[in-house]
């Protein structure tokens, strides 16, 4: 990991000479440069960076990059482009950093940072906007301010999409263990940064007005606080998403507890069910429900006896009647968390069949909601390549072919045939269990088609 | 004695209530009387705050400010002094009259759509607003403002000044209103209010003197431009405030576990969570202390799924201490798995131990856990309650805190009659 790629090195190299130059009209002696603003500042960002990177050292959540955002942008509209490219370097040097080479990481920030806050000053210039922090007539000031963001956006999205490329190739995961596939396109990187860039830029115009005006630099503090809120909020938000989601896998755990040998099953009928939704390419959304309802498919086996459970040997019909409840419990416990919306369902239905002869309710084909087809299949299919105290896990080949015999009476033949083209196009392991963090969504590395004799399996 | 206890805060609310009235029907009449003064500004500042009332929709209820724009729209009309580098002269009359027409007209939608305005808020931004507004335009209108401060550094710093008290007056409003609505004791409730100010209230002054000032600099453009942040950070507390509920909907699925299971009676975990929760507010607690006794009193029985056969109806407290100490460090093993704060899992699992060796929050589980166990659930039923009392009582020696059981009697009292 600490190695870096020569691309990425010599990449760096030259960011950091281009950014630089950019700042290099400083040194020249004629030139005018308002140093108390520009040291007040880089204070004011370093100063703003630094408990915001330190809080909480231990815990991943990010705290919202960018809270000190606005500073950059008011010191882009208030000095000099080469003067504004200085501001950002103390705090991008100072602030903490995530990954081990430490030093490379803190002057490749304070490069990225110097160079895009000397775009949008120069754009800012370019549009005419030296004269508005003194004077400033709205609505025309926009203008320059929003150029200004843009290109500070620009900039920093082009910037770090060349890092990606030269470096490593695989992006830092953007979201936790249990985030989405990091969407790699710049150009949705892009779309998705442009707006806060801009409610960034309105509160550097702000800034910049505020300290050009009587009421001085002190002022323009004030603008700071619901950006710092709002950030804020923002880590919070994240660290309890992060605890709803350990609390979910809890509930998941709470079943390991009373049937042990499923270890590790629900959370790789979720991982299926998340591979078959995808391949029936469903909305980034409800791939989120599907996993959820692949995850807790089996809670209600909470509500089973324990004795039942874990009883060895053939099962009375009374036990098998109990057990046969569980779907029903499950439906029950989670009936009050809101957000699970059609997983609810798929909890109550994932052990009906398409002939009619599942249970609870004996639904028939296109009556059993669509999730309940997903997991029912993705179920199946864990159940038969996992070792089982009674049996030896089976190839994941001869698992299909199971499900393809039994597609139309027991399972939803759309659903087996996407799985089909999941595993054929990301394989399957089935060695992940539950205690494990897990890394969501298969390997990146595309598998040729037709590789079904390559399929590792691994239990575990 | 009880009546009298529940009518006096309600008569505080209705205080309240005709004091908002009162302010505002005095302003109006001033207003009509004397005449709009920069009847553009008054137009200007009238519309935003009725634009800001609109974003009360999709409120999670329980919010603590709805409508982050219009209140932040109505103080900077209270701060603002001059516009575009203008002397403004509309006092506070006119500052109180603009807010509450903003606040009607930004209200019809609302009434349109059947649910009626929410009259606490609007009371309370009448009358704070009011404050601090008789605080700011007078000195302003006259002039000492000027005189004493000039337009520079020490004149934001005063407007800092005026907002901290602004938002302090806010919270005392909030924590009556509050106390009037449940009648939770006020010195909690008051310490809850003043926590949340670093909150959307803090953001919301903050936007409120900004767009002050920047009114002032550069005319009345600064309005919508500068709201935006603020909107940003009403959107961040409504995200946040979502996931928090789901997350509480979570929890309580978990301690359901128990229940669908067969280990605990149907809805024990709910009742003693909330029962704890009124205790944990009449002996004093607030915010994260009473949400860490919620989770705590919600997973205290999950050490049973480790069981492999239920106890008799779940009820532990009759277990032998040895046995109960042992599924109380089960339960702690479970939930600290969860994403709940580590504290909660200390809880869990010290719930069994003598009071003495217990945090609060354990000693007032334990008791109303025990409670539940042996007034069987009944919850209404006056007879089985005393009874489970007095068993507590007995065991106020060794197992639970005396101050604890007496604070759960009042609160018993308060329910059942």
């Amino acid at each position: 990991m600490t190695a870096i790629p020569a691309a990425a090195r010599a990449y760096i190299l030259a960011v950091i000479l281009c950014a630089a130059v950019a700042a290099a009209p400083v040194a020249v002696p004629a030139a005018v440069v308002p140093w108390p603003t520009v040291l007040l500042l880089a204070a004011l960002y370093a100063g703003g960076e630094l408990p915001a990177r330190r809080r909480d050292g231990d815990d991943s959540a990010p705290v919202g990059a960018g809270t000190f955002f606005p500073v950059l942008l008011a010191a882009a509209f208030l000095l000099p482009p080469a003067a504004a490219a200085l501001v950002p370097v103390p705090g991008a040097l100072l602030g903490r950093v995530d990954g081990p080479p430490a030093g490379v990481r803190r002057t490749w920030r304070a490069a990225r940072l110097a160079l895009a806050t000397w775009g949008a000053a120069h754009a800012y210039l370019l549009l005419g906007g030296e004269r508005t922090p003194r004077a400033p007539d709205f609505p025309y000031a926009l203008v320059p301010a929003l150029a200004g963001s843009l290109v500070c956006c620009l900039l920093l999205t082009v910037l770090d999409g060349g890092i990606r490329a030269t470096a490593v190739g695989v992006p830092p995961p953007r979201s936790g263990r249990w985030g989405r596939v990091p969407p790699p396109a710049v150009r949705r990187a892009l779309s998705g940064s442009a707006a806060p860039h801009c409610v960034h830029g309105l509160a550097g115009l702000m800034m910049a007005v505020l300290w050009g005006s009587s009421y001085g630099p002190f002022s323009a503090l004030f603008v700071l606080l619901p950006m710092y809120i709002s950030c804020w909020i923002f880590a919070q938000y994240h660290r309890e998403r992060a605890a709803h989601q350990a609390t979910i896998r809890a509930l998941v755990q709470a079943v390991d507890i009373k049937d042990r040998y499923t270890r590790g099953h629900s959370e790789r009928v979720g991982r299926a069910s998340v591979l078959i939704a995808r391949e029936l390419s469903m909305e980034e959304e409800r791939l989120e429900v599907v996993r959820f309802a692949g995850i807790l498919h089996d809670v209600g086996k909470l509500g089973v006896p324990t004795r039942v459970l874990r009883k060895e040997g053939p099962l009375t019909p009374e036990e098998r009647r109990v057990i046969e409840l569980h779907p029903e419990y499950g439906h029950e416990m989670v009936r009050g968390i809101g957000f699970l919306g059609e997983a609810r369902a798929a909890i109550l239905h994932h052990h009906e069949r398409m002939d009619g002869s599942g249970y609870p309710y004996g639904l028939v084909g296109h009556q059993i909601p669509e999730f309940a087809r997903v997991v029912a299949v993705a179920d199946a299919f864990d159940a038969m390549t996992s070792t089982r105290s009674y049996r030896r896990a089976r190839p994941v080949p001869v698992a299909l072919r199971e499900l393809e015999r039994c597609a139309g009476t027991q399972f939803d033949p759309r659903m087996v045939r996407a799985l089909a083209r999941a595993l054929e196009r990301h394989g399957w392991q089935t060695s992940v269990t539950s205690d494990e963090a897990v890394p969501m969504g298969p390997p990146r590395t595309p598998q040729s088609p037709g590789a079904g004799a390559s399929h590792q399996i691994r239990t575990g | 004695m009880k009546d009298a206890r529940a009518r006096r805060p309600v008569r505080v609310l209705h205080a309240i209530h005709a004091a908002a009235v009162a302010v505002a029907a005095a302003a109006l009449v001033w207003v009509v009387s004397h005449g709009v003064a920069q009847p553009v500004n008054a137009l200007a500042f009238g519309a935003f705050i009725a634009v800001g009332e609109l974003a009360r929709w999709g409120a999670v209820p329980g919010e603590r400010e709805p409508a982050p724009l219009g209140a932040a729209g109505a103080l900077a009309y209270a701060l603002l002094g001059e516009c575009a580098g203008q002397p403004t002269g509309h006092g506070a009359f006119q500052v109180v009259a603009v807010v509450v027409a903003g606040a009607l007209v930004g209200a019809v939608p609302h009434v349109a759509r059947g649910q009626g305005p929410a009259l606490d808020h609007v009371a309370r931004r009448v009358l704070t607003v009011g404050f601090a507004a008789v605080c700011f335009q007078p000195l302003y209108v006259s002039g000492e403002l000027g005189l004493w401060l000039g337009q520079g550094p020490y004149y934001a710093l005063f407007l800092l000044v005026l907002l901290v008290l602004t938002a302090l007056c806010d919270a005392v409003l909030a924590a009556v209103m509050l106390r009037a609505h449940t009648g939770h004791p006020f010195g909690p409730l008051l310490r809850d209010e003043l926590r949340a100010l670093p909150g959307i209230g803090s953001a919301v002054g903050a936007t409120g003197a900004v767009m002050a000032l920047a009114v002032a600099v550069a005319g009345l453009w600064a309005l919508p431009v500068f709201c935006v942040p603020l909107l940003l950070t009403q959107l961040s507390f409504r995200r946040y405030a979502a996931v928090r509920a789901t997350y509480g909907q979570t929890i309580a699925s978990l301690a359901r576990a128990t229940e669908v299971a067969g280990y605990t009676r149907q809805g024990h975990a709910r009742r003693v969570a909330e029962l704890s929760t009124a205790v944990g507010r009449e002996m004093g607690l607030s915010g994260p202390d009473l949400t860490l006794l919620e989770y705590a009193a919600l997973m205290h029985d999950i050490g049973q799924l480790s069981l492999v056969d239920p106890v008799p109806d779940g009820a532990t407290a009759s277990l032998p201490p040895a046995e109960q100490r042992r599924i109380a460090l089960l339960g702690g093993a479970v939930v600290r798995r969860t994403g709940v704060p580590p504290a909660v899992a200390a809880v869990v699992e010290q719930q069994a131990d003598p009071y003495r060796d217990q945090p609060l929050a354990a000693r007032i589980v334990r008791a109303v856990n025990a409670y539940d166990d042996l007034a069987g659930g009944s919850g209404g039923r006056a007879g089985g309650a005393l009874a489970a009392l007095e068993q507590l009582r007995l065991g106020t020696g060794h197992d639970y805190q005396p101050e604890v059981v007496e604070s759960l009697a009042r609160v018993l009292g308060r329910v059942l009659v």
